[in-house]
């Protein structure tokens, strides 16, 4: 991790919020860039699950990640509570790899 | 006449307070994960208050622990931060009027949960002040939990703990909210398979900015995505 990183995602961040909550105001964003933008957390979070549970660098898999995630997604899926969640998943993939 | 409520009150401080019991655990998790990926307590604890916006700190700790470059972790990280953006704009009336500096302060703290919770609330004066208790709350949880989890992923290996598993765990509470609409699930289904099926061809990182192409479903004019509120989940 380098600082670059950390500063420069805190500016971007930052000017993000700033363009919406402060420079431009409800008038200048057109309808269908709003409706974009709100939409890359779907189609970006599900990559980066996928990526983190199938991937090993360039290298496609499955192992005890996957059944981490299965546990997760069920989970979510009853509206566990948060930290449910987390433990059950970890938790799954942690006992596994002791085992297997 | 806009009077303050104290049922009002009890309303967005309850719900405000249950996200902040899971900010710092969301926290935590993100604190433990960055130190694992190479970050040092300061970089760790810098990152959540200066940059405060969970997807995407976890995105860019994730993808430097998989071995991609600054550039991609620092793309996937910004194109997540877009849609503050767009909450942003809801969230311009509730900070007019204030002075540049609580402007400015406020503009900080413009993410998923306060939108949420000022949207929940229709009068004026309790959404201003819903906006900053919600705020104060959850930025604090944030950053606590963000320390403990520097602190203790500085004391363990993580590695030991299978804790790489926590990437795929967190990033699945967090998708749940933006599932609610069509364009939702279809950008998610684009999203989840083209990371994967690039992977093995592409340098780490770049397929997740490829994935997030999955936002072109936002062009169609039947994808009646509204302001996603999202409920519980960070």
């Amino acid at each position: 991790m380098s600082w670059t990183l950390v500063i420069s995602l805190a500016i971007s961040a930052y000017a993000l919020k700033l363009l919406g909550a402060v420079i431009v105001g409800q008038r200048a964003m057109p309808p269908v860039v709003q409706r974009c933008l709100l939409l890359i957390p779907a189609a970006l979070l599900a990559g980066l699950i996928t990526k983190d549970t199938f991937t090993t660098g360039q290298e496609l898999g499955i192992d005890a990640r996957a059944a981490g995630l299965a546990v997760a997604v069920v989970a979510t899926w009853r509206r566990a509570p948060f930290a449910l969640v987390v433990i059950g998943g970890v938790g799954t993939t942690a006992v596994i790899r002791l085992f297997v | 006449m806009h009077h303050f409520r104290a049922s009002d009150a009890r309303r967005f401080i309850s719900a405000s307070l249950v996200i902040g019991v899971a900010f710092v655990v969301f926290g935590l998790s993100f604190g433990v994960l960055a130190i694992s990926a190479g970050a040092s307590i300061a970089q760790t604890c810098a990152m959540s208050l200066l940059v405060f916006t969970g997807a995407s700190q976890m995105s860019a700790v994730s993808v430097i622990a998989s071995g991609g470059s600054v550039a991609s972790a620092f793309g996937g990280a910004v194109l997540l931060a877009g849609r503050n953006a767009v909450y942003g704009l809801a969230m311009a009336p509730v900070l007019r009027g204030g002075s540049l500096g609580s402007r400015l302060l406020g503009a900080q703290w413009v993410i998923d949960e306060t939108t949420a919770l000022v949207s929940a609330e229709t009068n004026p004066a309790t959404r201003r002040t819903a906006f900053w208790v919600s705020g104060a709350i959850l930025y604090a949880s944030w950053n606590i939990g963000t320390l403990i989890g520097a602190l203790i992923g500085s004391s363990i290996d993580p590695s030991d703990f299978g804790l790489d598993a926590a990437f795929p765990v967190m990033f699945t509470a967090m998708l749940a909210p933006h599932l609610k609409t069509t364009a939702g699930k279809r950008a998610a289904l684009f999203g989840g398979i083209v990371a994967v099926a690039l992977a093995p061809f592409m340098p780490i990182g770049l397929p997740i900015l490829v994935s997030a192409i999955g936002m072109l479903f936002g062009l169609s004019p039947r994808s009646e995505q509204e302001l996603s509120a999202t409920d519980g989940a960070p």
